[in-house]
């Protein structure tokens, strides 16, 4: 690891005002992923500024006691107690299915909602500081694209790269229609959609998210919705557990009897962000909750894959995925 | 270059050597040999291999040629010092840190409680897992800078002097353990779950996570995926469920190396 220098921040304005002084300097809230990058010579910052002791942790109904008009996350809590937080449990259990789908107990007590949704790519030529990497190094050229690429993306890539995204909170966030919430060193708080949140790689893959140095993640919002009867998140991966998703699907529906009134369905692993299915959904609408349906809306998403050399197994995995998703999701998410 | 010339190394370069090789030296001098050695070793640290050593490198070829040998150092020369008052195993203690130190470097390199084990130092393997403020984690990815006034519990402090916790009656019972290297990381996470699971806490394998009534109840595929962290024999290894079990049952499970 090189050099830095560790401050400890001790409000929400001065950490803020601290980050947007110094181009170089990152906020390290539980540093399971940055940690791990500065390791790996792959982020080198010149400070880090320790937010974790500056609160924003609570979860509470956005109408005190109702949860009439959802729930918000605080930037700073950690994912194990979001995951666990009753209010998610009852009303959003397809976020504390995708929470609990990712990384491990001890990562999960030290992971905050914040630091989740700005975890960077597990693509082995980002991390690999001797290999070309767009996104770590711009210009460099792209190692993944011809090379060994069987984790990647089948949608949204450019020739400048090739990377997933990797969070599975994200993916679930994406289906609950979440809103991010950050402050800039002006105190002025910005509402961000979670489908605008983060990029397509285009031509500047080193850029992740919209977020702007020296913006704080201080919440995450979620709107009240009628899925959480029936919703559920499937992660397929090549062991049982611990391992990022070869294809994710967070599905949720809302019925009445057996017509579908409104559908989710949003996928991980497969692009450079949380990939939401905006036409299956519509698709569904009006539908009956059939096997046959679920396959229509599945061969529709999956229509515009484009796999590369050694990934074209995401695509009929992908299409199974969504409608077992959907499936489990008719199932109230029982396993 | 041809496979026989042997052009001397520079001073800057004998020097990288000597910190590099140290056991080489003397033969490289005394040969003559080996150019082709010392740029193949400078090609594997600028190939990310040596990355730590490439930084080494770096520093030496560029320090003036007055500059003390790295030998002549100060013994202690922190970088960017921090100091931090932490509570460990229920004593109280102060560190001067660099910054970059982790808390498992701290708790084995200052404090000498080796009993965490650095696996792969990247947060994936779980040997080094300690509880911090009760919660347990990844000493590797926790900076010691961060902990100043938390409470950092150990496997060594899991024995209450000659009592040994249950857990870890209960891994020896069970023999679970092989090379024993994974172990306190295992165990620990082992102590810390079973607390997360009586404040009901779920996991992905959890059947019905609305239902937030009581205490989890852990099957032997919670117990496993819950574990999946320490992942020395993938947090499935028979010998150690069976002792999470009797831990977590309060009675006794048979051996399962009895029963085969």
């Amino acid at each position: 690891m090189r050099p830095f220098t560790y401050t400890r921040a001790t409000d929400v304005t001065s950490a803020i005002r601290l980050l947007s002084q110094n181009p170089n300097a990152r906020f390290l809230a539980g540093g399971t992923n940055l940690l791990d990058l500065m390791k790996e010579d792959v982020e080198r910052p010149s400070t880090l500024i320790d937010i974790s002791e500056l609160g924003l942790t609570d979860i509470k109904s956005i109408a005190s006691g109702t949860n009439k008009d959802g729930v918000t996350l605080g930037g700073l809590g950690k994912n194990t107690d979001a995951a666990n937080h009753p209010l998610i449990r009852q009303h959003y259990p397809l976020l504390t299915q995708a929470i609990l789908a990712g990384a491990s107990g001890q990562l999960r007590n030290m992971a905050t909602n914040g630091g989740n949704l700005l975890q960077r790519t597990r693509c082995p030529y980002f991390y690999e500081v001797a290999m070309p990497c767009n996104k770590r190094e711009p210009g460099t050229g792209c190692g993944a694209k011809d090379g060994i690429n069987r984790m990647h993306a089948i949608f949204g890539w450019s020739d400048q790269c090739v990377a997933v995204y990797p969070s599975d909170m994200a993916v679930a966030l994406a289906a609950l229609d979440a809103v991010i919430i950050v402050r800039n060193a002006g105190g002025q708080e910005r509402r961000i959609p979670i489908l605008d949140f983060h990029r397509l790689p285009d031509n500047q893959p080193e850029k992740d998210t919209n977020l702007v140095h020296g913006e704080l993640i201080t919440a995450i919002e979620l709107p009240q919705n009628r899925f959480a009867d029936k919703s559920y998140y499937l992660k397929v991966r090549d062991r049982a557990s611990y391992a990022f998703a070869l294809v994710s699907v967070a599905a949720a529906l809302e019925t009445e009897g057996n017509t579908i009134k409104q559908a989710r369905i949003a996928m991980g692993g497969v692009a450079h962000k949380p990939w939401r299915a905006l036409k299956a959904e519509t698709m569904l609408v009006g539908k009956e909750a059939t096997e046959a349906n679920f396959k229509q809306a599945a061969d529709a998403v999956m229509a515009e894959a484009k796999p590369l050399a050694h990934n074209a197994f995401k695509v009929e995995l992908g299409n199974r995925s969504i409608v077992l998703a959907l499936q489990m999701a008719m199932k109230g998410g029982k396993i | 270059m041809d496979e026989h010339e042997s052009p001397e190394l520079t001073e800057d370069e004998k020097r990288l050597f000597a910190d590099l090789m140290p056991e080489d030296l003397n033969e490289i001098l005394d040969t003559g040999v080996n150019r082709r050695h010392f740029l193949k070793l400078m090609t594997l640290a600028g190939g990310g291999i040596l990355a730590a050593q490439s930084a080494v490198a770096e520093q030496l070829l560029t320090r003036p040629s007055n500059a003390p040998s790295p030998t002549e150092l100060a013994p202690v020369s922190l970088d960017n010092a921090v100091n931090v008052s932490f509570k460990v195993n229920g004593t109280a203690r102060k560190l001067t840190v660099d910054s970059r130190m982790t808390l498992l470097d701290a708790l084995r390199e200052r404090l000498d409680l080796t009993g965490s084990k650095k696996g792969c130092d990247h947060g994936q393997c779980g040997a080094c897992t300690v509880m911090v403020n009760g919660h347990r984690v990844l000493s590797c990815l926790t900076l010691t800078a961060s902990c100043e006034g938390k409470t950092v519990q150990t496997i060594e402090g899991l024995a209450q002097n000659d009592k040994l916790h249950p857990m870890q009656e209960a891994f020896l019972k069970h023999d679970g353990f092989q090379c024993g290297f994974c172990t306190p990381g295992q165990i620990c996470s082992a102590v810390a779950m079973l607390d997360e699971a009586k404040k009901g806490q779920v996991s992905y394998v959890t059947e019905n996570v609305r239902q937030t009534t009581g205490p989890a109840k852990l099957s032997n595929e919670e117990i496993r995926e819950r574990m999946s962290g320490n992942i020395c024999r993938c947090g499935a290894y028979p010998n150690i469920v069976a002792a999470i079990q009797e831990v977590y049952n309060g009675k006794p499970v048979e051996q399962i190396f009895r029963s085969v």
